[in-house]
């Protein structure tokens, strides 16, 4: 019969997962897109910040009461500071993009649950139904925005590759979408990062299709959204910068793209156009210099290199702000400046990462969810460095765990760091391989030791008190050596992309390092 | 683990299948853990009412057969499952396995009633699992032994019982006088041993009474409060129907005074036409619903069927018995599952069975907060089946023009439409009816529901009853 022959000849040994790639990409993106939208349902189940915290609560409360202020007050009074708009209690510090989304989910909170956001009265209110609602909205969002432009991604990235393996695929739709920092701080603290980082995920997929325009109107709307997605402008303006040298008539395409930049902005920002004033009304909400160089405990230099020099007590913030932007810009130069000289799909991945980790470790005003960010092109890159992946993506959680306690969240930390770890090694999962440079170069006994230390650490930060002298102990040494491993990783990837420009193979070059 | 027995489809075992088997276990483990904060049942206050009640009062004061002193219920059920699965080892290719493995551990019945709901189903099921495959792998000792300390766990898996005497008989107790007299014996012996171990000390009490006044509970009525999708909703259904017409017609139909939940007040009967169900009819309903299965296991007792026998008799006990649960399913689903890859048709037959029964416990989470999380468990256990169950049964009938054409896994227009049925019911439930009809008749879905299953799992039965009867 045909069925014997047929049946097996489907790669053996290594696709246990056959029976559900065979039917097709977007199968497989259904079932795992399914499963992601279970575990975020399950997540959700969770606290949220601030959580019965009065008076400020957190996160969730400023969310609500932005859907309280786009409904009840017009479009020009919601930058601006007056009696029904208090600015000092969670002001709107997002672009108009959130305002905008903001208002939608208002609309839809007010049709069933008016009172969670009544004007004023509604400030604090938790109740069930509210929370449902809220976390109803994160969850289209995501299904909405961001789970589209994880597919439109998959499908044009594996297009391209020559190793498009099918269960790799299936690996990676599943990284992408089941990342745990990404759920923990989407739907456990509560944020709406999924509608920025969709829209960046579908600008960088409509770059690797060569589709330069689209890739512009989506990253204007993922920075008009969050201001943060500023981290990968360098790496989108030096690639684009890049392939327009390349063209025919380099200024013309310069100022196309400028022209579709700026059309973007100028529909964004529409309401506020009428007068420069009310711009920069807006613009000064959105840089807040002087909450100072970072706030709490973050895993970036200025913080890490706080313990020996008191960058705060030795200058003022005017000067802070000029060498932070300084070093921003010399740590992101190497990366842009490969891209404008030889851009390509894969360099762009690299330059995201590159340029993102430098303005998350040099920055004014970093928060440690700003990790999410570098976070986002080391998914995409999961297939091609799988090692770094997991590496980073292991002490980007460890950066974050100050903030899930505090939030109640542990244990929805705990299962999805499981589900982390368990996922690649599903059954029968090809070993792709993998280049451990980490270990080649510091050797396996000193990465075996910073395991351990990240093991302990938990366990420390759950149980311990710190002394009474050093309140803040367990979190400084967490984010040192968070930081540690992230200066590491950049370096690494910095190296890689710069190696890309070499036309021999990259494993050769490897070798010859070594 | 058992030997994988070497054959020309699979070129490398480059993974054990006891890996892929942890791998599951841990992955839906996960899930669970996240489901903590969701909905408990009054079920959970129960368990907990127990565990208090076992713990500070003495034995005098508690019932043995209604305490659960386990707290966590996958371990256990675990290696009950990876025991049973080892049996199979050397007959089934590991790729069902897997399929078995994930469809029973991700049954989102499974994850609903007990992680969510709150019960304790998962271990119970796991020590039916571990009798069935005592008795498939021909141990019938060990096989009635543990079906025995089951029945001290929950009296609700008699049901199976029946099927269980007859088979034992025939199988284990037969061929010759003495020896099958002395196995008898031993049979015997071995379960009063655990009858008594249970209900020792009640009988030393003098309890032995209030024991089978609790256990056996038929003061309450026919139908839980929400009607399991059985047999007697159509009778109700029909009664009221009755009574309707008759009415309209000019006859004067009293409408009766006792309800169908609340239990047998006097002697008024709750139907107002058709005659008045007690205890006692269910239960000779049950056994002649049973009596083909009995005497095919009396004919040949042979160990492939059990699985198919026991699924049967509980399917038989869900459609005809007293007050019965909507949770009941759980106990003919899950053992179904395990002969669900064999056949074309019992692919068919079961992931049919397992969407309408999954469905119907819907109403069991009730709040906003878990629906989505119900509707995904139910949306990715039917792709996981259609995906497991299309890549089991591919059609490769290229070049074959004219000869047996195979198909793959697909399912009739009939039972197509029936499944859409279940979405629109699904909608009429949550949007429409509150939208068209607000408060009025809130019973009405729910009641749509029942009915509605109860069809899916009719046809269920007799499509086993077919296959019992058909079968050698």
């Amino acid at each position: 019969m045909g069925k014997g022959k047929k049946v097996k000849d489907t790669p053996s040994d290594d696709d246990c997962w056959w029976w559900l790639v065979q039917k097709g990409t977007t199968a497989v993106f259904i079932t795992v897109g399914l499963f992601a939208l279970l575990v975020r349902a399950a997540v959700s189940l969770h606290p949220y910040s601030g959580a019965g915290n009065p008076p400020k609560f957190g996160d969730y409360e400023a969310q609500r009461h932005w859907m309280e202020i786009t409904i009840n007050l017009p479009v020009r009074e919601w930058y601006r500071n007056s009696t029904r708009n208090d600015l000092s209690y969670w002001g709107l510090d997002y672009p108009p993009l959130t305002a905008y989304q903001s208002f939608i989910h208002g609309l839809f909170l007010r049709f069933f649950h008016p009172d969670s956001v009544a004007l004023f009265t509604s400030r604090g209110h938790e109740s069930y139904l509210g929370k449902l609602l809220m976390r109803w909205t994160v969850l289209s969002s995501d299904a909405l925005i961001f789970f589209p432009a994880v597919l439109y991604f998959i499908i044009v990235h594996y297009n391209q590759s020559s190793r498009s393996r099918k269960s790799e695929l299936a690996w990676h739709i599943a990284m992408l979408l089941l990342h745990p920092c990404l759920i923990l701080i989407d739907h456990g603290h509560f944020q709406f990062n999924c509608i920025s980082l969709g829209f960046t995920v579908g600008a960088i997929a409509a770059i690797l299709s060569g589709k330069d325009f689209v890739a512009s109107v989506l990253y204007c709307l993922a920075l008009n959204h969050k201001q943060m997605s500023a981290y990968f402008a360098p790496a989108f303006f030096s690639y684009l910068l890049g392939k327009c040298l390349r063209r025919k008539h380099p200024i013309l395409e310069v100022l196309k793209l400028g022209l579709v930049v700026l059309g973007t902005f100028a529909v964004v920002w529409w309401p506020y156009l009428y007068s420069t004033h009310s711009i920069l009304e807006v613009l000064s909400r959105l840089a807040p210099f002087e909450r100072g160089l970072f706030e709490d405990y973050v895993a970036n230099f200025w913080c890490a290199s706080s313990v020996l020099i008191k960058w705060k007590r030795l200058f003022t913030t005017e000067s802070l702000k000029l060498i932070s932007f300084t070093a921003t810009v010399i740590t992101c130069l190497p990366s842009m400046v490969q891209q404008i000289k030889s851009p390509s799909s894969r360099g762009f991945l690299y330059a995201l990462l590159n340029s993102s980790f430098s303005f998350y470790l040099f920055s004014f005003q970093v928060h440690e969810k700003s990790i999410l960010l570098p976070l986002l092109p080391a998914t995409l890159l999961a297939i091609e460095e799988p090692f770094m992946f997991r590496w980073f993506t292991q002490f980007a959680m460890l950066s974050m765990f100050p903030l899930i306690c505090r939030d109640n969240l542990v244990v929805p930390y705990l299962a999805l760091h499981a589900l982390f770890v368990l996922i690649p090694n599903a059954p029968g999962q090809h070993r792709i391989k993998e280049s451990n440079y980490f270990v080649s170069y510091l050797g396996s006994a000193t990465m075996h030791l910073v395991l351990c230390c990240y093991f302990v650490l938990h366990i420390v930060y759950l149980t311990m008190h710190p002394p009474e002298k050093y309140p803040f102990l367990f979190e400084a040494i967490i984010m040192n050596l968070c930081f540690s491993q992230f200066v590491l990783v950049t370096l690494g990837c910095n190296i890689k992309q710069w190696l890309l420009n070499k036309p021999v193979k990259l494993e050769e070059i490897e070798k010859k390092l070594i | 683990m058992g030997k994988q027995k070497p054959s020309v489809r699979e070129v490398h075992h480059s993974h054990s299948p006891k890996r892929s088997l942890w791998w599951f276990f841990l992955v839906a483990t996960c899930i669970k853990v996240l489901l903590f904060p969701s909905y408990r049942s009054t079920d959970f206050e129960v368990h907990r009412n127990w565990l208090a009640l076992t713990h500070s009062l003495p034995l005098s004061q508690w019932y043995f057969d209604e305490t659960s002193p386990w707290t966590l219920d996958y371990p256990p059920f675990f290696a009950y499952f990876e025991r049973f699965l080892s049996i199979f080892a050397n007959l089934i290719d590991p790729q069902i396995q897997k399929l078995i493995w994930s469809l029973i551990v991700w049954s989102p019945m499974l994850f609903i009633v007990d992680h969510v709901h709150f019960q304790y189903n998962g271990f119970l099921i796991g020590i039916l699992l571990i009798s069935l495959s005592y008795l498939e792998e021909g141990r019938d000792l060990l096989g009635g032994f543990v079906f025995a300390v089951l029945l001290c766990f929950k009296h609700l898996f008699a049901v199976a019982a029946p099927v269980y005497f007859v088979y034992l008989l025939r199988h284990y107790c037969w061929g010759g006088m003495i020896r099958g007299f002395s196995r008898l014996l031993i049979m015997g012996g071995v379960v009063t041993a655990v009858f008594a171990s249970a209900f020792g000390p009640f009988f030393h009490l003098g309890q032995i009474q209030q024991v089978i006044q609790r256990l056996f509970p038929f003061g309450r009525g026919i139908c839980h409060a929400y009607w399991a999708p059985n047999f007697w909703v159509f009778y109700i259904m029909s009664d009221k129907g009755l009574a309707f017409i008759f009415r309209k017609l000019g006859f004067s139909i009293q409408t009766p005074t006792a309800s169908f939940t609340a239990g047998l007040v006097g002697d008024s009967s709750p139907f107002s036409v058709l005659p008045q169900i007690t205890p006692f009819v269910t239960f000779i309903m049950v056994l002649l619903a049973l009596s083909p299965c009995l005497f095919k296991a009396w004919k040949n007792p042979q160990p492939q069927m059990i699985s198919r026998w026991i699924a049967y008799a509980y399917t038989c006990g869900f459609l005809f018995g007293w007050h019965v649960h909507e949770k009941a399913s759980l106990h003919f689903v899950i053992p179904l599952a395990i002969v669900a890859a064999q056949t074309l048709e019992d692919a068919r037959h079961y992931f049919l069975l397992s969407i309408v029964s999954c469905y119907s416990i819907f109403p069991l989470l009730f709040e906003a907060q878990e629906y989505p999380i119900k509707v995904l468990l139910l949306l990715l256990h039917s792709i996981l089946m259609w995906s497991g169950f299309s890549a089991q049964f591919y059609d490769g009938t290229e070049g074959n023009s004219g000869a047996t054409m195979k198909k793959g896994f697909v399912i009739g227009w009939v039972e197509r439409i029936y499944l859409i049925g279940l979405v629109v019911i699904e909608i009429w439930g949550q949007i429409l009816h509150p939208l068209l009809l607000g408060d009025k008749f809130a019973f009405a879905p729910l009641m749509l529901i029942s009915i509605y299953c109860a069809f899916g799992i009719m046809y269920s039965w007799i499509w086993q009853l077919v296959y019992i009867v058909k079968s050698l």
